[in-house]
């Protein structure tokens, strides 16, 4: 069964993957929208940086995100100043590395269901009176919906599963930065495989319950969808 | 204030350029015609400020909402305007109800007392709790029309409601567009490429065509200028607002009454008094130095000859004036000989058919 120390992965992994599917929300769908409307010459540039982390081993960007965030890397030395200490090694920057390493799984969605929505439903609104803001709230997000749900299941799917950025980023740090697969594979490392087996098995459980609700009510292929 | 509609805009993407500069009438239908690529359309989005010419100048009565001079650009959602757009565009997340309230909701006016005369003029109350998905083409266009007049907008701009949509639908609309006509005392823009919408519902008239504007005055007097492409068309006709005097029962004819003279027509339900739009064909129209003596034709009236163009087809386009109504005729150039005609003849023009348009 599971012990203690077990559990308080469980409950880790799970503050994780909820405050990043927050912050990836809410940083992914302004980025959307824009990747969605731009005409700029940046948006191709813009569109493989986010979906960098699809093809990168996790062990590229955690290298680099531990470079970054460090004391001698560029965003580890404003933390520093501000008075943060570093990142790597603790719970915010187990945060960081996964909003990195999930977000095109938040984006892509997003960025296909606001594409697919077109200019019609805006200029009606428009013709109604409806403002910029209005209009976003009131029918763009309606009429994402689908885009939102796929973006935020994936996204705090995604999170959960990570192993690579994390073991770079956070370490192993118990009740700090411990998560699920790091767990299972300190478990496998001493052998205990029973212990293993329970974790991996409700991982396994997890993610396929996941899948199978967005395959049956959202009746489209999320990772098709966003992969396009 | 006879002109209360300014719009002066100067729009210019490279391979198009609409330039134009027009004073519209406040009241009645003035339609926008043109083949597509004349820029009719742009035009209809410049008015509404879904698109933003460089230089433009647009009042609607009396308010300004666009001066580039003054770096004037009142947005979409700021002016008072209804726009039905050729895709009903209904939003397809509400009911029907909620589509007609959208915008009410946002003018602080949730009840509106005129909504539910709308909604019966365009036959739809039966729809309200329907979302857009379960109606059909026709019912979805009208809940767009309703949903624009709710607000009750300054003007209505409509961009070729009627195109999307198969005979059978278009003919369930039209009648219900005649009524607004009758109803409405607002400007309302209407674009469309069809002869038979213009002749049906304008009451003004602005060809256009490659982003100029080609012609514009009231319909009678727009349709039967000979230097448009619509004068020339096969389909050409002249537009004419007469009125009921009486029926005569013996030879089942209706007699209408015109400025320049009384025509005949096959009886029609309609009280004396009662005013209709008749549609003469330039086709159906030919044209005698002497009043004929002998005809089978009905309808024989003076007129005068008021303007002559030849087209590369062999085929003459006179325009004539019948009494204050000008009227087209298409003849054969040879005929246009044999008579010599000449403007500012006196001749007998014999109508050969007319259709009635409400």
């Amino acid at each position: 069964m599971l012990n203690s120390a077990d559990i308080a992965t469980l409950w880790l992994t799970f503050k994780v993957a909820s405050i990043s599917t927050t912050i990836m929300l809410l940083l992914g769908t302004p980025l959307a929208w824009w990747l969605a409307r731009t005409a700029s010459r940046w948006k191709g540039i813009c569109n493989a940086v986010v979906a960098l982390p699809l093809v990168l081993p996790p062990t590229v960007l955690g290298f680099y995100l531990l470079v970054l965030l460090g004391p001698h890397g560029p965003i580890g030395k404003i933390t520093t100043e501000l008075g943060l200490g570093t990142l790597p090694f603790t719970f915010p920057g187990l945060v960081v590395a996964s909003v990195f390493y999930s977000i095109p799984f938040v984006v892509q969605p997003l960025q296909a269901s606001f594409t697919a929505i077109g200019e019609q439903p805006l200029e009606a609104a428009a013709t109604l009176r409806a403002g910029p803001l209005d209009t976003f709230l009131n029918v763009v997000v309606p009429l994402a919906k689908p885009g939102f749900m796929t973006g935020a299941i994936l996204g705090f799917a995604h999170t959960v599963g990570e192993f690579g950025v994390v073991l770079m980023v956070g370490g192993n740090i118990p009740d700090r930065t411990r998560v699920v697969s790091v767990q299972i594979y300190n478990h496998v490392e001493a052998l205990e495989y029973a212990e293993a087996h329970w974790l991996a098995g409700g991982l396994l459980v997890f993610s396929f319950t996941v899948l199978l609700i967005l395959y049956t009510t959202l009746k489209t292929h999320p990772v098709a969808h966003q992969l396009k | 204030m006879t002109n209360p509609i300014t719009a002066r805009f100067d729009l210019d993407y490279g391979s198009f350029r609409l330039n134009v500069d027009l004073h519209l009438p406040g009241t009645g239908i003035t339609v926008l015609f043109g083949p597509s690529g004349s820029g009719k359309t742009t035009l209809l989005r410049c008015i509404a400020g879904l698109q933003k010419a460089q230089q433009g100048l647009l009042a609607i009565n009396g308010e300004v909402w666009q001066d580039s001079e003054r770096g004037l650009f009142i947005p979409t959602h700021k002016r008072a305007l209804g726009y039905v757009f050729q895709e009903a565009n209904l939003f397809p997340h509400l009911t029907v109800k909620g589509n007609l309230q959208f915008g009410l909701k946002r003018i602080g006016n949730s009840r509106n007392h005129d909504l539910a005369h709308i909604l019966a003029l365009l036959g739809i109350e039966h729809l309200l709790d329907r979302t857009p998905d379960r109606l059909s083409g026709g019912e979805r266009q009208r809940i767009a029309i309703a949903r624009a007049l709710a607000l009750n907008p300054k003007i209505l701009l409509m961009d070729e409601p009627l195109a999307s949509l198969d005979f059978k639908r278009k003919q369930e609309i039209l009648p219900f567009l005649n009524d607004l006509h009758q109803e409405l005392n607002i400007p309302v823009i209407y674009v469309t490429h069809s002869q038979q919408e213009v002749a049906q519902l304008a009451d003004h008239l602005v060809i256009m065509e490659a982003g100029k504007v080609l012609a514009t005055g009231p319909l009678s007097e727009t349709l039967s200028r000979l230097d448009t492409p619509l004068a020339q068309d096969r389909e050409a006709s002249t537009v004419w607002q007469a009125k009921i005097i009486g029926h005569d029962d013996q030879f089942h004819l209706t007699n209408m009454g015109f400025d320049g003279g009384i025509i005949s027509l096959p009886t029609l339900v309609g009280k004396v008094g009662m005013p209709l739009r008749l549609q003469i064909h330039a086709r159906d129209v030919s044209i005698t130095l002497q009043a004929p003596t002998a005809t089978s034709i009905l309808n024989v009236l003076p007129a005068s000859v008021t303007g002559i163009v030849d087209d590369d087809s062999g085929q003459t386009v006179v325009g004539l004036r019948v009494g204050g109504q000008p009227l087209l005729a298409h003849i054969t150039q040879k005929s246009a000989r044999l008579l010599n005609l000449q403007i500012g003849m006196s001749v007998y023009v014999q109508i050969k058919g007319t259709s009635i348009l409400n």
